[in-house]
């Protein structure tokens, strides 16, 4: 099952390594990433594979924790709910 | 695989411009809990409530975490409790069972405590429109709808007449908050079966047994996507509300039938309302404001309303495998910011919204009005609202709000999604005779059309 992490916030140094040292932990593997700043905010979007890992609410939970913790805002979000709204 | 650009769209419609699932709605059949016994009627509905909608607010839950879009409400909605209780009677014991089921089950709301009286009313009919005040004023969680007209059969006078006095009693229950009590009651004319939203939600007796029907909602998105494309013409401004009620739709359709399938049930329909909230950035009014109105109400209103309206419907019906219940712009007063602004400053009344709803779902929906309001004006208000939807072949629908001890400048304050209503003026001419004549408006004729 494939998920689409974001994050969105002021930029600043090693926020790739946190978030992508955290999905190592939750086991989910990362398949594509793309960072760009945007207004002068750092958006950063994920692809990531979480078949081994635990359901993506849970996930959710603690990528919020971390982004309290880093001052950004990580969301995860099944991909479905990208690909029905943008793809026919 | 996806673009930046697309993933950035849609956070930014939840984040921002308040995208959400507005209900998720679990449709149940309850006629094979009717029997001659009151006490064993309440009991069944109350087991087979508890038992198919135990797992519906966890799914949820559990779906709005891993898309990540909020699902506001999650509701159950039942087969007319007047026809459940025909066997019975014992109206009042029915409701208090409903509202036992739904705490249990723990969803937001329970509509159908409904009636389908559009030709003709069954002694036990007129026993179930009597017991309404009483049994809506002593439950929390019970949605009730009454059908006094359609298309096929006309207007029940008789019934319109009632209605204004039931909605006259269920305010003088309900004083304390306001008269809040009427905003759980609406009267429809050709009212339908698969209705998500409430209060008007019931399961129809055509419908099957365990049915999840969606309402969507994004009032924000379709305001942001008018705001950003600037000076466009019209043409090209309805295009832009058709893509954008497409995506808003494509979300409803993915998170309807994702719910159904975990709970075992039925896909049945989206409903393509627009509905608003008091919130900023969630409301009807200020997309029509975005399309060039100074305020909604301004002459231009019902023209902006009826070209939204088609466009969400254009664009969400290729969206969806399955489209129905209202599916149109809701305008309630109450529950959206820039109506609640419109009649505040003297943009909008009563007879500039009676127009709007000849062109948009609903109706008349969630207006105060003075507490003194006769319930002859009150039917005659409802009759007025159901001659348009009979005449139009559409759904219209009348839930109005007799304020206790308030009068026009007032205001009611009811909380939460319901909002605050400032008290509207009704015109003051009596049309006692008229409503006291009863019989029924017949049928229209439905060729030669002008």
């Amino acid at each position: 099952m494939k998920a689409i992490v974001t994050v969105i916030g002021e930029d600043k140094k090693g926020i790739i390594a946190a978030v992508s040292g955290e999905l190592l932990k939750l086991n989910a593997n990362v398949e594509d990433i793309s960072q760009t700043l945007m207004g002068g905010n750092f958006v950063m979007m994920m692809m990531v594979d979480v078949s081994e890992s635990d359901e993506i609410g849970a996930i959710g939970e603690k990528l919020s924790v971390l982004g309290k913790k880093i001052g950004v805002d990580i969301r995860i979000q099944h991909e479905d709910i990208f690909n029905s709204m943008h793809r026919i | 695989m996806l673009s930046k650009n697309e993933i950035f769209e849609t956070i930014q419609m939840i984040q921002n411009q308040n995208l959400d699932v507005r209900t998720i709605t679990l449709s149940l059949s309850l006629l094979d809990c009717v029997c001659d016994s009151v006490e064993k009627t309440c009991d069944k509905i109350y087991d087979k409530i508890t038992s198919r909608a135990e797992k519906l607010v966890k799914t949820g839950n559990d779906l709005a975490a891993e898309y990540g879009i909020p699902i506001v409400n999650k509701r159950v909605s039942v087969t007319p409790a007047s026809l459940v209780g025909s066997a019975c009677g014992g109206y009042v014991k029915i409701a208090k069972a409903l509202d036992r089921a739904a705490k249990t089950v723990g969803i937001d709301f329970l509509g159908g405590y409904s009636a389908l009286v559009s030709k003709g009313i069954t002694a036990r009919e007129r026993e179930f429109i009597d017991s309404i005040p009483e049994a809506i004023a002593s439950t929390e969680k019970v949605c009730s709808s009454v059908n006094v007209g359609s298309s096929k059969h006309g207007i029940n006078m008789d019934a319109v007449a009632l209605m204004g006095q039931k909605i006259k009693r269920l305010s003088e229950l309900t004083a304390k908050s306001g008269g809040s009590g009427c905003a759980k009651l609406v009267v429809f004319c050709n009212a339908v079966e698969d209705n998500p939203f409430m209060a008007g939600a019931f399961s129809g007796v055509s419908e099957g047994d365990g049915i999840i029907n969606v309402g969507v909602s994004g009032p924000g998105v379709v305001q942001s996507a008018i705001e950003r494309a600037g000076n466009v013409n019209l043409t090209e401004l309805a295009e832009i509300i058709k893509k954008t009620a497409f995506k808003i739709t494509r979300a409803g359709q993915l998170i309807g039938t994702e719910a159904a399938k975990r709970l075992g049930c039925e896909f049945g329909i989206v409903d393509l309302s627009l509905a608003p909230t008091p919130k900023v950035g969630d409301s009807v009014a200020h997309i029509l404001e975005a399309m060039g109105l100074d305020s909604v109400g301004a002459p231009g209103t019902t023209a902006c309303l009826a070209m939204l309206n088609d466009a969400v419907k254009k664009g969400g019906v290729m969206a969806s495998s399955s489209v129905g219940g209202l599916s149109g712009a809701f305008i309630p007063v109450s529950e959206d910011i820039g109506m609640i602004n419109a009649v505040k400053k003297g943009a909008l009344g009563l007879e500039k919204l009676e127009a709007m709803t000849a062109v948009c779902s609903v109706g008349l929906d969630m207006i105060a009005i003075p507490g003194s309001t006769s319930a002859h004006t009150i039917s005659a208000i409802i009759a007025d609202e159901c001659a348009i939807g009979m005449i139009n072949n559409k759904t219209t629908a009348v839930r109005i709000i007799p304020a206790p001890d308030k009068d026009v400048g007032d205001e009611v304050e009811f909380g939460g999604l319901l909002g605050t209503a400032p008290v509207m003026s009704v015109n003051a001419y009596s049309p006692q005779a008229f409503i006291e004549r009863g019989g029924r408006i017949p049928a229209p004729i439905h060729s030669n059309k002008n």
